[in-house]
């Protein structure tokens, strides 16, 4: 519900900011310096990657922090021909997806077990669940490799997908059932008053009343399992099934004092998740929010 | 069949009918099979798999009835005795501490600034919470080129002036130091963001009153806004350290561990020594016990820290 009241609060900081503030004071002269410093700290790392990419090893040698002598696109040009860099974003794109849809059904479906049905060992269940968020999948890679390996699904999608699907659970699952618990129970006993069962329930009435929670829930497997690294190296083999982490390294791996190169496939790869987290900045916000106020 | 068994088939089925009431049970057998047989197939099954494990010597090539051998806790003690180890755990409870000592405090004084909404402070949450987004590899790499003493920042600075080209990856002294200084500008504006949705949490109508008794900003800070907040911080400090336990991707770009296995933290020996050289009970016996860790530590936490009063 925080989403909701959001924009109400805001209004009220507004107003009882305004008239408090003077602008030019002391305090937030040096509030603002303070800021400007630390955001050019946080910056300047992505400005020199950008513009590393338009450079030439020898001017990025000599004029790393200037704008390009002359805006070069060569090396641009040559990243984006090459068509390995195409297939590890594609490859990234299928295990993202498929990470997110199944991972975002199989919780929510769970979850609202674990908040509508009365049933033997619920409790139970849901703990086990929820321990998953205690402990990284660091510490069981190894036999997870043996297991994917044994199984026979080694450097194949299916073995990627399903293991972060399940590292994926108990975080998902702990938002969705916190969420589904605060729909109002008059809704459900309507439901069941006219017939409708639970199955039906939960696709038709619960489902479209969670999209915000679907969205936040979303972003943040998205952003993970993009950005996953750990899982595809241990659980690949072929290069051809390399989600672009995995590429990008090899890429660094092959130009190794080509910084130039390498900068401009980083600022490549990096482009996506900038747009998107521009796109999605309200969900990750609202995330965030619900852990911390709530918890 | 006789009746009596006709008759308690049907209280049977009766009974099923009740049960099942809204297709309570047909839900339930569709629904929670799912996430539990993968959860146990792929979480639950790899852990205690790895306690197991952990107990022999095996390369992993064949089934390990096969090739394995039982080797009681000779993979703990030779692990808990490996000097490389020891850099290891240390350099995890540095960046433990400089977490919680550094990186949270920045945090929420930068949340402190920014909490206000307005168009600027919107914009400064943006960039500080930018780089949060990014791979841990990526980022990695964005540094290992502003650290490279020839090409990058780093190398510009030391030859303004006059030096050589400094490799602060190289010095074994610095270079985790270094990693750290990656870790508080990738994470400081996760944090931000977790105190800044507390902050707005908090009702106008008490900073109101409090300015009425004449409470002045650090009074302000200390007595109210810090206080009520308590769960937003509980809940960083909390991300801080299950993080450290596990930080590991940036390390692989930045120094993979180098110069001379200085900066090891406890994944990356995994890593290393266990994945890599493909020893599965040695690097068994690393993750079970990063695991009863992070376990004790999630459980004592929550026991204790997170108690509501």
């Amino acid at each position: 519900m925080t989403l909701l009241t959001e924009s109400a609060s805001d209004n009220v900081v507004q107003k009882t900011k305004q008239n408090r503030r003077n602008p030019l004071s002391l305090g937030n002269t040096l509030r603002l310096a303070f800021l400007f410093a630390s955001s050019a700290f946080v910056l300047i790392p992505f400005y020199a990657t950008v513009m590393g990419g338009f450079k030439t090893t020898g001017e990025l040698r000599t004029q790393p922090f200037a704008l390009p002598q002359h805006w070069d696109l060569t090396y641009y040009k040559q990243i984006l021909s090459d068509p390995t860099l195409w297939t590890m974003l594609g490859n990234s794109l299928l295990y993202s997806s498929l990470t997110i849809i199944f991972t975002m059904l199989i919780a929510s479906m769970v979850a609202f077990t674990f908040s509508h049905i009365h049933f033997f060992g619920k409790k139970y269940a849901y703990s086990y669940l929820i321990t998953g968020m205690m402990f990284p999948a660091a510490v069981a890679i190894l036999s997870l490799f043996i297991k994917i390996r044994d199984f026979g699904l080694l450097d194949s999608t299916a073995g990627v997908v399903l293991p972060q699907i399940a590292f994926g659970l108990a975080m998902s699952v702990l938002f969705f059932k916190s969420f589904f618990e605060q729909l109002p129970k008059e809704i459900f006993e309507a439901a069941m008053v006219d017939g409708c069962g639970y199955t039906r329930f939960f696709f038709t009435i619960v489902l479209p009343l969670s999209t915000p929670i679907l969205a936040t829930v979303g972003v943040f497997l998205l952003v993970g399992s993009w950005n996953s690294y750990l899982m595809p190296l241990i659980l690949l083999n072929s290069p051809d099934n390399y989600p672009w982490t995995l590429g990008l390294m090899q890429f660094r791996g092959q130009y190794n004092v080509e910084w130039n190169l390498v900068l401009g496939y980083i600022t490549i790869t990096i482009i996506p998740a900038i747009i998107f987290f521009l796109l999605a900045q309200r969900y990750i916000v609202a995330g965030l929010g619900q852990g911390a106020v709530k918890g | 069949m006789s009746e009596q068994a006709t008759s308690s088939w049907a209280a049977f089925q009766g009974w099923l009918y009740k049960k099942n009431v809204g297709g309570r049970l047909t839900t339930l057998m569709f629904f929670l099979p799912p996430a539990l047989v993968l959860f146990t197939l792929f979480v639950f099954l790899p852990v205690s798999e790895a306690f197991y494990y952990s107990f022999f010597k095996w390369k992993g090539l064949s089934a390990i009835s096969e090739s394995g051998t039982f080797v009681g806790l000779k993979n703990y003690s030779q692990v808990l005795g490996h000097s490389v180890f020891h850099t290891a755990v240390l350099n995890t409870l540095k960046l433990i501490v400089v977490s919680l000592v550094v990186q949270l405090p920045i945090a929420m004084a930068i949340a402190l600034m920014v909490a206000e909404q307005n168009r600027i402070n919107a914009m400064f949450r943006l960039v500080y919470f930018l780089p949060f987004i990014l791979a841990d590899v990526v980022a990695g790499l964005i540094w290992r080129y502003v650290y490279d003493g020839d090409y990058g920042l780093v190398g510009q600075i030391s030859r303004f002036f006059g030096g050589d080209g400094y490799y602060p990856l190289a010095d074994r002294d610095m270079a985790f130091n270094a990693i750290l200084l990656v870790v508080i500008w990738k994470y400081t504006g996760y944090h931000m963001m977790i105190y800044i949705a507390g902050l707005q949490g908090i009702p106008k109508d008490l900073l109101e009153a409090a300015k009425l008794d004449g409470a002045n900003w650090w009074q302000t800070i200390l007595r109210i806004k810090l206080p009520l907040i308590k769960h937003a911080i509980q809940l960083s400090v909390f991300f801080s350290i299950i993080g450290a336990l596990q930080f590991f991707e940036m390390i692989l770009p930045l120094t993979n561990g180098g110069p001379s296995n200085a900066t090891h933290t406890i994944v990356t020996y995994l890593y290393q020594y266990g994945i890599v050289r493909m020893k599965v009970g040695f690097g068994s016996s690393v993750g079970v016990m990063l695991f009863v860790t992070c376990v004790l530590f999630a459980f004592m936490y929550q026991k204790y820290a997170m108690k509501r009063d």
